[in-house]
């Protein structure tokens, strides 16, 4: 499945997660997301992106816009060559914190979304992949 | 960097947020808040979010903390103006945001304050001392 749109932002400050949560929403209200539907994929992109600069050390968050049978995605990348996470498991549950949140961040942004990855290697790096859908006109 | 402003009414602060916070004006606006109740004395802070579009666990925290600080300090928050979309969200995401009040509007976040400010004077949380 090749994007029909893609653009990839860096993460590395608090502005940089602004701004890719600023672009996402661009995307969202593009595609006619409704209102509940953009605030769940910014707000898993808020989390995520957090998660990038803060426990990753920075890295990119890549926007790809996609089409699959008769539906539209905004799908956002989120990769750092940071730590990486030991135990995913226990990352993704709830009350899970390292540190500056409330440990909803994970487990929390996969709830928000419809599609959820990830992929991640002690010692490499962490990649997360969340996707929103348009529902299917047939 | 913008600073979010702090407004006196009477015997309480206003916040209104009116800008996509980042993480570090949310620590600001918690220090400014912290330093401006116990300078005015306030006996209740209001938090509009009406034009915050989202509410992550980051911000979360900062509101509960913010309501922990002032309540140490003596005095209450509310929290008004949440949009239908940003509540929805914050329940899915398994934020519960127990221990702040929370109102629908500014009006009826002042009259929440007001009882809740009674409540506490009435519970003599700000009586003087008395022998």
């Amino acid at each position: 499945m090749s994007p029909l749109k893609s653009e990839t932002l860096p993460l590395r400050t608090d502005e940089d997660i602004l701004l890719v949560r600023q672009t996402v929403r661009a995307w969202m209200v593009e595609l006619a997301f409704n209102m509940v539907e953009q605030t769940m994929m910014v707000t898993a992109t808020s989390e995520l992106a957090r998660n990038t600069v803060v426990y990753g050390g920075g890295g990119s968050a890549r926007l790809e816009l996609l089409a699959d049978s008769g539906r539209q995605g905004v799908q956002v990348t989120f990769e750092d060559q940071g730590p990486g996470i030991a135990d995913i498991e226990q990352a993704l549950k709830d009350g899970y914190t390292t540190g500056v949140g409330l440990g909803m961040g994970l487990g929390g942004s996969k709830r928000l979304v419809n599609d959820f990855d990830i992929w991640s290697e002690v010692g490499k790096g962490t990649r997360v992949t969340i996707t929103k859908w348009t529902l299917s006109h047939p | 960097m913008e600073q979010i402003p702090i407004h006196k009414v009477g015997e309480f602060l206003l916040v209104s947020v009116q800008v996509d916070m980042h993480d570090r004006q949310a620590l600001i606006l918690q220090n400014d808040l912290t330093t401006q109740v116990v300078k005015t004395r306030a006996k209740g802070v209001l938090i509009d979010i009406s034009t915050v579009d989202i509410v992550d666990s980051f911000i979360g925290r900062m509101l509960g903390n913010m309501a922990s600080i002032t309540r140490v300090l003596g005095a209450n928050v509310v929290v008004v103006g949440m949009q239908p979309a940003v509540a929805i969200t914050i329940v899915e995401l398994g934020l519960s945001l127990t221990n702040i009040h929370t109102a629908l509007n500014v009006d009826k976040g002042m009259a929440l304050l007001k009882t809740l400010v009674n409540k506490s004077t009435n519970e003599g949380r700000h009586e003087p001392f008395e022998k």
